[in-house]
């Protein structure tokens, strides 16, 4: 059983935590999401074009860039995490010129030696799988697709094939870190997903409180924070690990209260 | 169209690549978006009536055809080939940027969307946008660099005069990149009634090709205005290019003519050994940005550098996929040319053919005065003019040491 198909065996659904390599000491912020309670964490490539996200995380891309953050020092950061952490998952999520620059073979294979487990990129959709898809395959590495409120029934059949991991749902059209949708739309389409997968679905965008977090672990499996935590990042500095750790712990509380008794 | 399996004309492949450039990496919100633009377009293309609006605005909105015009002071100053311009600056607003505008309206009008955005860098684009939203009662939102919008204050006024909102953007750096990058945001949080207008023949398939075809009115007028006057084909073909799409709505229906060369001029800056450049074909490497793989400007990490020009219509660290496949298929020819050069460009032709040119053809101009001296008198170089230089007035006055 891999490290990302024991997270989503938890008796309580994923707590996927998010912060960009890089911006401030993403050491000791990991082990923050760590200690908090984290069940995932999505570490961020920075990318001087993150156009899908909104201004939060486009601030810890320019922060991290700003401190001269290479692709060896990311990859540096998933080796070490790797070697404290060996039970926890770390997916790397980013934007598909990093990944590719030294061509896709190269990145998939220094991401399998550093003990990344999966890789999210927002601008290789299905379509242009062949960029970096079999690449990740080939090394035992999860491509983790997103389904958002556009992916049609009709369209959703391709996001999975060859999807691997979990699936991340992105509730809103629109980017990250802004509004949430309505409880009752993502319970409907998460529903959806959950029929034609039997992939985790893991629902981001827009969590930014341990409420929504909770009304999210009521009908996914997994709740992905970002926006909230490398706001946290941005403010706090060298005492952001703390921080961190307490958003982290309030979130995973509030999540398992909310399905206590109920999730598988 | 030429569609046999040698001709150079027939990309780009279903999937919207030209070769291994090209494609559709946009994030999964946008994925299903850009299908339904490339179905919508593929239905416009089959109807003779969307054609028929689009040739009726050309004529009698943007006053096409523009003239296909011989350069005789130009010509005897250089001593050379004969140099004739396709006078694409005479166009309503300007420049070339207008056919393709047209093109995306009554796309976006078939579609029924209501809501128009697109980003601009000089600005040129950002009018020729807001010209067709005001032509067509849409509202629109132009997003444009924040320090764009402090050096290029006529143009930003001229789309606030046609309705327009334009949003100066600050994420980033805040250039046309970033621009590009919150007219993307805006689109992922709009997606059911906003037509985003691409200025150039790059993005996501099908805006690369969309773009190119609606361009390429140009050289189709041309052709056959060549044809008509001196009863040949020209020996050269020049354009500048940042985006590309003056180049390619040039060069794409001449390719398939073997005897006629192709020079793509792009901005060297302050020169090609150092970072200030925006050439990204000679200066750049494959990558992908903004929904295309394509040449970019770029660090070892794949982080996307920032292009400097004296022209901001140049300033852009991307270029159409199609230039990235013409230039590895060895059709068409690069080069290119520094801010020093393009201002010898511009004040030539204002001097020679009483003709104040943008900045940048400009530079297409100095490419244009090298190789036709080099060429014998009976040759013809055909060059696109694709825009005028009112908006330059100030930045080139500047770099004189000139005060207005």
């Amino acid at each position: 059983m891999t490290r990302l198909q024991s997270a989503f065996l938890k008796p309580h659904p994923a707590f996927v935590a998010f912060v960009t390599a890089g911006d401030g000491d993403t050491a000791s912020n990991l082990n923050a999401l760590v200690a908090g309670g984290a069940d995932v964490i999505e570490l961020g490539m920075p990318f001087t074009d993150p156009m899908a996200d909104g201004p939060a995380i486009q601030n810890a891309n320019l922060r991290s860039l700003g401190a001269r953050t290479t692709t060896a020092d990311v990859l540096h950061h998933a080796r070490e995490f790797r070697e404290r952490h060996p039970d926890v998952p770390l997916v790397l999520m980013g934007y598909a010129n990093p990944m590719i620059r030294r061509g896709p073979e190269w990145f998939a294979d220094a991401a399998a030696q550093a003990g990344v487990d999966g890789v999210i990129c927002v601008d290789i959709p299905p379509e242009e799988d062949d960029a970096l898809g079999p690449a990740l395959r080939a090394k035992g590495i999860a491509p983790i697709r997103l389904a958002t409120p556009t992916t049609d029934a009709a369209r959703l059949p391709q996001v999975l094939e060859g999807s691997d991991g979990f699936l991340y749902y992105v509730s809103v059209a629109g980017i990250t870190g802004q509004q949430q949708a309505a409880a009752a739309s993502i319970e409907s389409a998460v529903g959806k997903l959950k029929a034609a997968t039997d992939l985790p679905v893991a629902v981001g965008f827009g969590v930014r409180t341990p409420e929504q977090a909770a009304d999210i672990a009521r009908v996914a499996d997994g709740v992905v924070v970002g926006s909230a935590l490398v706001d946290l990042v941005g403010e706090h500095g060298t005492d952001a690990p703390r921080q961190l750790k307490d958003l982290t712990a309030q979130m995973v509380s509030a999540i398992r209260r909310a399905t206590e008794g109920t999730h598988a | 169209m030429n569609t046999h399996p040698n001709s150079f004309r027939n990309q780009p492949d279903e999937r919207g690549h030209f070769g291994e450039f090209g494609g559709r990496y946009v994030a999964e919100t946008l994925m299903p978006l850009v299908l339904d633009l490339e179905r919508e377009y593929r239905a416009a293309q089959a109807d003779p009536a969307f054609a028929a609006e689009f040739d009726d605005l050309l004529e009698h909105y943007v006053g096409r055809p523009s003239p296909l015009y011989f350069a005789e002071r130009l010509t005897e100053a250089l001593g050379g080939a004969q140099v004739w311009f396709k006078r694409d600056e005479l166009n309503h607003t300007g420049a070339h940027k207008i056919n393709n505008c047209i093109g995306q309206i009554l796309l976006a009008k078939r579609m029924g969307k209501t809501r128009i955005i697109a980003e601009t860098g000089a600005g040129q684009h950002g009018v020729a946008t807001a010209t067709v939203c005001a032509r067509f009662g849409l509202p629109c939102v132009i997003y444009m660099g924040a320090e764009d919008v402090q050096r290029q204050s006529p143009n930003v006024f001229r789309m606030k005069l046609l309705g327009a909102e334009v949003v100066p953007v600050t994420s980033g750096r805040g250039t046309l990149k970033d621009a590009m990058n919150d007219a993307l945001r805006d689109w992922v949080a709009n997606v059911k009634d906003t037509f985003y207008i691409i200025g150039t023949a790059a993005g996501p398939h099908p805006y690369p090709e969309m773009v190119r075809n609606f361009q390429s009115v140009i050289g189709t007028e041309a052709r056959a205005q060549m044809l008509d006057r001196v009863g040949r084909l020209p020996d050269l073909l020049v354009a500048c290019i940042g985006g590309g799409s003056n180049a390619l709505g040039l060069f794409h229906p001449f390719l398939d003519d073997t005897d006629v060369a192709m020079l793509g001029v792009e901005a060297a800056g302050h020169g090609l050994d150092g970072d200030e450049h925006a050439a990204s074909l000679l200066g750049g490497a494959p990558g992908v940005l903004h929904g295309n793989r394509t040449y970019l400007l770029q660090d070892e990490d794949g982080q996307i550098t920032e292009g400097h020009s004296i022209s901001a219509g140049l300033d852009y660290p991307g270029i159409g996929p199609e230039h990235a496949w013409l230039k590895e298929s060895g059709r068409v020819e690069y080069t290119a040319v520094t801010d020093e050069e393009a201002l010898e460009g511009f004040q030539l032709l204002c001097r020679t053919e009483g003709i104040i040119p943008a900045l940048e053809p400009s530079h297409a101009i100095h490419a244009v005065s090298e190789r036709a001296k080099a060429m014998d008198r009976d040759q013809i170089v055909l060059m696109n003019l694709c825009g005028r230089g009112d908006k330059d007035i100030f930045t080139v006055a500047e770099k004189l040491g000139v005060e207005i």
